[in-house]
């Protein structure tokens, strides 16, 4: 007959047998590039003024749409907890609608907008289409998703009583707000971020329908990976891919040192 | 004072109508009745944080049903605490005065008055992770009553308190209740709180507060 410690082993091996496939897959891909690729290439690929351009753009275009996102997605995320309204239901599935899209048809659809009178009009103040505005555009539509769903959680699973306790303290709904429940969703606007712009820096589907993927102008990382792909310069794409690893674990890293010294 | 005139409200899966109960101004009223039939909500009426379906609540006189929780004037001390994460004592006691644009000076002097009142003076720049559940009861207490409100309401304030500290708490209430003279509606399940501190003895049986 089998113990009952026996049985709890047999249990957690099965735990640790599916957490140990995905973990070696994940940690597979990563050293694979790293095995790939040589310090030289890196440095070679750091010396091209093609891929250095690039990479200041996606850091730079990755970190506006991350902030904006989060800008966004706390009002909305606070909106779907807190309140209820006539086609909450609705709101809620529009918003998940960057999720399940197909990037190629997020792009596309940009386009479209853009061609549209409204879309006329704003490109005779601000030119978007194939300019750098666009890359922004293209990562926010997809990125602010994942920052509101990642808000509403986080708002979810705060407390509604501190906030009421401030209105009968004498704060208005804004000042609860500000004063009470944003303080506490620290955490969760620094993951929102940094979910944003993660998703912002690995965007590719619609910054290339969008944005073209012209050297020196719209180029991101994703696309130099693409274009040295297409090009058969192997080398150098999975030179460029480490460096997306490299900036993406750097954020995890430095966001966790600062939730854990905040006690996030 | 707090009168309730024919309220009627949804709890849970029942419809409770024809509310009607009063308690006379400087009284301590303690309500009891068993858990579920809608003791929190009446405190929630009060404070303006649920609507009634129908009828009418008047504090002091001042019929408040429509009116904001901001604009009713009312302490409120919630079963656990709810102190606001990330601001110290002090700052949670003086966040009413605060919130009214107060001079910092009047803010200053209240937090010490009150926190004199409550003996939590020693705890003003702590934050609320770093205190016992009897000391974050007295803060609620204290944030609550800082900008001077003429009716209290208190949602088992004592109920995650061990026998010594409840008995130091009733002291404490009591203190509070002499020296301010403020109406106050306090919900418990304790037979024995009740018999400390009530003025008036208040029932929630049969949809109906007696």
């Amino acid at each position: 007959m089998q113990t009952r410690n026996g049985n709890d082993r047999g249990f957690l091996l099965f735990l640790t047998l599916f957490a140990g496939l995905y973990v070696a897959l994940i940690v597979g891909m990563l050293f694979a590039d790293a095995t790939y690729t040589s310090p030289a290439h890196l440095i070679e690929a750091l010396k091209s003024d093609e891929i250095r351009y690039a990479a200041k753009l996606s850091l730079t275009t990755s970190t506006i749409t991350a902030l904006l996102s989060v800008w966004f997605a706390i009002p909305i995320g606070y909106l779907l907890s807190r309140t209820n309204f006539f086609g909450k239901t609705l709101v809620d599935g529009i918003l998940d609608i960057p999720i399940v899209l197909p990037p190629m048809v997020i792009g596309l659809s940009l386009l479209i907008l853009f061609q549209t009178s409204f879309g006329a009009a704003v490109e005779s103040v601000l030119p978007v289409t194939y300019r750098i505005p666009s890359v922004i555009i293209a990562q926010f539509s997809v990125s602010c998703a994942f920052a509101v769903r990642t808000m509403r959680i986080t708002f979810d699973q705060l407390s509604e009583r501190p906030e009421q306790v401030a209105l009968t303290l004498g704060a208005s709904k804004a000042q609860a707000f500000w004063r009470v429940t944003l303080p506490q969703a620290g955490g969760g606007a620094l993951s929102a971020g940094l979910l944003a712009w993660a998703r912002a820096l690995g965007e590719f589907g619609p910054i290339l329908v969008f944005s073209g993927a012209t050297r020196m102008k719209t180029e991101v990382l994703p696309s130099t990976v693409f274009l040295e792909l297409s090009t058969g310069n192997l080398e150098a794409a999975v030179a460029v891919s480490l460096l997306m690893v490299i900036a993406a674990i750097a954020v995890l890293v430095m966001a966790r040192a600062i939730g854990g010294r905040r006690g996030w | 004072m707090i009168h309730f005139d024919s309220i009627s409200l949804v709890q849970g899966e029942h419809h409770l109508s024809g509310i009607n109960f009063k308690v006379p101004k400087g009284d301590y009223a303690v309500l009891m009745g068993p858990t579920g039939c809608g003791k929190t909500s009446v405190l929630e009426l009060i404070c303006g944080l649920r609507s009634p379906l129908s009828g009418k609540i008047f504090l002091e006189g001042r019929d408040v049903t429509e009116l904001s929780p901001a604009a009713r004037g009312v302490g409120y001390v919630p079963q656990d605490g709810a102190l606001f994460p990330g601001l110290t004592v002090g700052e949670q006691v003086g966040f009413s005065l605060r919130v009214r644009k107060r001079p910092e000076e009047e803010i200053k002097t209240r937090v010490i008055q009150v926190s004199n009142m409550l003996g939590i003076s020693h705890l003003l720049s702590r934050h609320p992770e770093a205190l016992s559940g009897g000391e974050r009861q007295r803060v609620a207490l204290g944030r609550a009553l800082a900008f001077g409100p003429r009716i209290l309401c208190l949602d088992e304030p004592l109920s995650a308190l061990d026998e010594d500290l409840r008995a130091d708490m009733c002291a404490l209430l009591k203190k509070v209740h002499a020296e301010t003279g403020v109406t106050a509606l306090h919900v418990t399940h304790s037979e024995s709180e009740a018999q400390e501190l009530a003025t008036l003895h208040l029932r929630f049986e049969s949809g109906n507060i007696c």
